[in-house]
């Protein structure tokens, strides 16, 4: 019995698959991209992907400088390609200022051999402004007043307003000479017949270095070199990314060598890459990059315990976020002040910094009239005792963790907490709707020298009216603070920009609606024989530069 | 025969609907909606932007008429769009409805093939030694998590000796041939089948045993053996066909679970399954999916009962399906 047991297995081990070539890469990621169209969602798992079958118009690189991938100069004001001009009257007033960029695409092919040309990009935007094609975000689209196609690969923008981030086009392209008699057949129902998802692998589709020629949905994408790409030629022939949701069954794939690779970006949690480190520094390299995902607390400021400032400045000062980023993430992830991040050059190192300091908390409260201690809580001169709620999302064991120690940290200075823990999309529309008591905790995506107007402008409040949207669930007014956006959106010359990033910082730091804990770090374990994957840590994620890695023995 | 299966065609028909209708309403009435979702993770969507989509997506409209829309489409075979794939649901659904019933099947056939001869070997031999270790796999079986299981088996025989992948699915290149592709197809899923069937052989066993050690102690099996027959025939013969009965009831409501899939075995093997997308479907408000979804598990577990029914009149020559049309 027992001889036939190993013959068995013994049979199954001469099963296994023969060495992989070293030509092909494979990936790991947590993630199953939805819909292949680069306009109608965006996610972090597509975009993963797409970076290696097409490139975005502009893109912000690993030293965070902004770069042209798919045009050959970046328009600025100073070479001349970017002009401020007078846009012609619109009948409601007049005289607004608006933008004009000049671009010229590379020599690119599609992969069926077709060139990129200016009527992709017209037709890119043209479905962006459609009201019924299910783009997301149609803000970018919008801006873009007039199109003038000089010839196949040179054309002028016209944007309906002077902005800094004009020559910030993340747009990704999508080939006319497939996706239009689509769209122009039912832009209804486009989103649903996009080739994108009808005909995934259709090498018309793409014009990066890779395309994809297999989808196994929830599964694998396989992706091989594309041989119309006219940019530098990729190390590997053939790119595998395989869909693991389970980080610990990823984990286990990346040991058994099921996987030679895990994306940072989407891939293994930062307490899991800690203790993986400890186990196989030998094997890996270890990188752990700042991102660009603020974790931070939402104060409703209609609560009225809520209401004084000076008892949010103590919330935070009661806070050691210090010993919680050392015991919890070893010291990895940086501790915010406020919603830019410091390796953003909008950061301005004089943001006020609210070091743990339970006395000052005690202190802050005491002023606020928060004086009367009863039973370990405090009551203000009226009685009311301030007892708060944080809700969180569930099933994240980080976040929670933190929670219960804030919760302990708060006690200490007499602030009762209850911890409340709901599933994502409950947590999501109380926060859309506005229906958290008192605190909540959760974490942005930013974007490089982004305004943080949506989430701190007076007008971006959700309510019914506005069909809850906006993310400025704290419900903050300041009309310093609205000054301050308004004008970091207008300034084209940067150091005058920075300076009123650095007000937005400094107002943010004192009124403290949002209360900053940290920002996140991507943990990239890389085999050591892979090479040039460089974390970029914001969201132009590192397979933008999949051409530059490469497997050294 | 034919009264029997159409009478039991149209209890289906309208079980169906009446589920579509009680699962669109329910997931309907779930908070959040899927655009509120994409608000949390796109910081540029404006008001404009949320109006604009409700309206594409039809999420401006009251529920009721929703459904009547929805259920009008499907009575002429659109099942409509999955939201997140932007794909006809049954598209999406279908290939993991294959993955599924693959990985399902096998652990069923195979932990049903061990389970019965198991069960009644335990049920002729009570109280002995041989009865107390089966019983004792059983158990540890039945309270064993299926994910630590899975971590496990992973651990053991993909990380630590590399025999076998630790999940996924094989992926075939063009030119291989059939025997290797087989081959390859079964090494990914020899790990998932085998934490299903650990999982499943243990209840089904005990159900086999005790339905056995119930039959062996009527009067007719006594009867039997005082005739002086040979005490296979007696085990097989006379009791098996018996005792079957009441196991082919666990065994058919096992059967919706060959088409639901099994969750936690799909997440951890990462095997794209029915179970993994209702789930993610749910999570994601993507209504069509998630609802096509549950429809054919309540259409799978219905059939399984109508299997069962079946199978009682052709086990128990007193069962009669004429009368129970």
């Amino acid at each position: 019995m027992i001889r036939r047991i190993l013959f068995v297995l013994l049979a199954l081990a001469a099963l296994a698959s023969p060495a992989r070539a070293k030509d092909e890469l494979v990936i790991g990621m947590t993630q199953s991209p939805g819909t292949w169209n680069p306009l109608i969602s965006s996610m972090l798992a597509k975009s993963l992907i797409s970076n290696m079958t097409s490139r975005p118009l502009t893109a912000w690189n690993a030293d965070w400088k902004l770069v042209c991938l798919v045009c050959t100069e970046l328009p600025t004001i100073e070479n001349g390609k970017a002009r401020v001009i007078d846009l012609p009257d619109d009948g409601k007033g007049g005289g607004k200022k608006g933008m004009e960029v000049d671009l010229e695409l590379r020599d690119l092919k599609w992969g069926d051999g077709t060139p990129v040309t200016a009527k992709d990009v017209a037709f890119t935007l043209e479905v962006g402004r459609h009201p019924l094609s299910g783009v997301a975000s149609a803000e970018f689209f919008k801006r873009v007043i007039k199109f003038d196609a000089k010839d196949d690969r040179r054309f002028t923008m016209t944007i309906d307003r002077v902005t800094f981030d004009y020559n910030s086009m993340g747009l990704l392209l999508l080939p006319a000479h497939i996706e239009k008699p689509i769209f122009e057949a039912n832009p209804a129902e486009y989103r649903n017949k996009t080739a994108f998802d009808t005909n995934s692998t259709n090498p018309g589709l793409f014009f990066g270095p890779f395309r994809i020629v297999e989808i196994v949905p929830g599964n694998r994408i396989v992706l091989e070199q594309n041989p119309t790409w006219t940019g530098e030629k990729p190390y590997f022939k053939r790119i595998v990314v395989k869909i693991i949701e389970n980080t610990a069954a990823l984990e286990a794939n990346l040991l058994s060598g099921n996987v030679d690779y895990v994306f940072g970006e989407l891939g293994l949690s930062l307490d899991q890459v800690l203790a993986f480190e400890k186990r196989h520094k030998d094997k890996y390299d270890f990188i752990y990059k700042p991102a660009l995902i603020y974790e931070h607390i939402d104060t409703m400021l209609d609560n009225k315990l809520l209401e004084d400032r000076r008892v949010r400045q103590a919330i935070l000062s009661a806070i050691d976020r210090k010993a919680i980023s050392e015991k919890l993430f070893e010291g990895k992830n940086p501790i915010a002040d406020g919603p830019i991040s410091p390796l953003d050059p909008m950061f301005t190192p004089n943001t006020k910094h609210y070091a743990y300091d339970p006395a000052a908390a005690r202190k802050l409260l005491d002023e606020a009239g928060f004086s009367d201690i009863k039973n370990g809580v405090r009551h203000n001169a009226k009685g009311e005792r301030l007892s708060l709620e944080i809700t969180t999302t569930a099933g994240n064991r980080v976040r929670e963790l933190v929670t219960q120690v804030i919760q302990s940290q708060l006690r200490q200075v007499g602030i009762e907490l209850r911890i409340k823990a709901e599933p994502m999309r409950v947590f999501s529309e109380a926060l859309n709707r506005r229906q958290f008591s008192a605190l909540a905790m959760y974490a942005w995506v930013q974007s490089p020298e982004g305004v943080p107007r949506t989430l701190l402008y007076s007008t971006e409040i959700p309510t019914a009216e506005n069909a809850w949207s906006g993310q400025n669930y704290p419900g903050y007014r300041n009309p310093a603070m609205d000054a301050a956006l308004d004008g970091a959106e207008r300034e084209l010359n940067f150091d005058k920009r920075r300076a009123l990033f650095a007000d937005i910082q400094r107002i943010h730091a004192e009124d403290l609606p949002v209360l900053p804990m940290f920002f996140r770090v991507d943990p990239f374990v890389i085999p050591k024989q892979l090479k040039g994957v460089v974390p970029t840590g914001h969201i132009n994620s590192s397979t933008l530069w999949i051409e530059q890695w490469r497997w050294e023995n | 025969m034919s009264r029997y299966l159409a009478s039991r065609a149209v209890q289906t028909v309208v079980t169906l609907a009446l589920m579509s209708f009680v699962v669109y309403l329910l997931i309907g009435l779930m908070p959040g909606d899927p655009i509120d979702m994409m608000i949390a993770g796109d910081p540029n969507m404006r008001s404009e932007d949320a109006a604009r989509l409700r309206a594409v997506y039809g999420l401006d409209k009251p529920l009721l008429e929703r459904y009547a829309a929805w259920a009008w489409q499907a009575l002429q075979g659109n099942f409509g769009y999955s939201r997140t794939f932007s794909q006809p649901v049954l598209t999406v659904l279908w290939p993991r409805l294959v993955n599924t019933f693959v990985l399902a099947g096998l652990a069923f056939v195979i932990a049903v093939a061990i389970a019965l001869p198991l069960g009644i070997w335990a049920a002729s031999r009570p109280r002995s030694r041989i009865d107390y270790l089966i019983n004792l796999l059983c158990f540890g079986g039945i309270s064993t998590p299926p994910f630590w299981l899975a971590l496990l088996l992973i651990t053991l025989f993909a990380v630590k000796l590399g025999w076998l992948p630790a999940g996924g699915q094989a992926d075939i290149r063009p030119g291989t041939s059939w025997l290797a592709a087989l081959g390859d197809r079964s090494r990914y899923l020899v790990l998932p089948v085998t934490t299903l069937v650990l999982v499943q052989v243990g209840g089904y066993t005990r159900f086999m045993r005790g339905a056995m050690i119930e039959v062996l102690r009527q009067d007719y099996i006594r009867t039997a053996r005082a005739k002086g027959l040979p005490e296979g025939r007696v085990r097989w013969g006379h009791a098996f066909g018996n005792a079957l009965a009441p196991v082919l009831t666990i065994l058919a409501l096992s059967f919706g679970g060959l088409f639901s899939g099994a969750l936690i075995t799909e997440t951890m093997f990462a095997w794209p399954g029915m179970g993994k997308a209702i789930y993610q479907a749910i999570l994601d408000n993507d209504y069509n999916l998630a609802l096509v979804g549950l429809l054919i598990a309540t259409l799978a577990t219905m059939l399984g009962n109508l299997l069962a029914d079946l199978a009682y009149a052709w086990v128990d020559p007193r069962v009669s399906i004429e009368q129970s049309a």
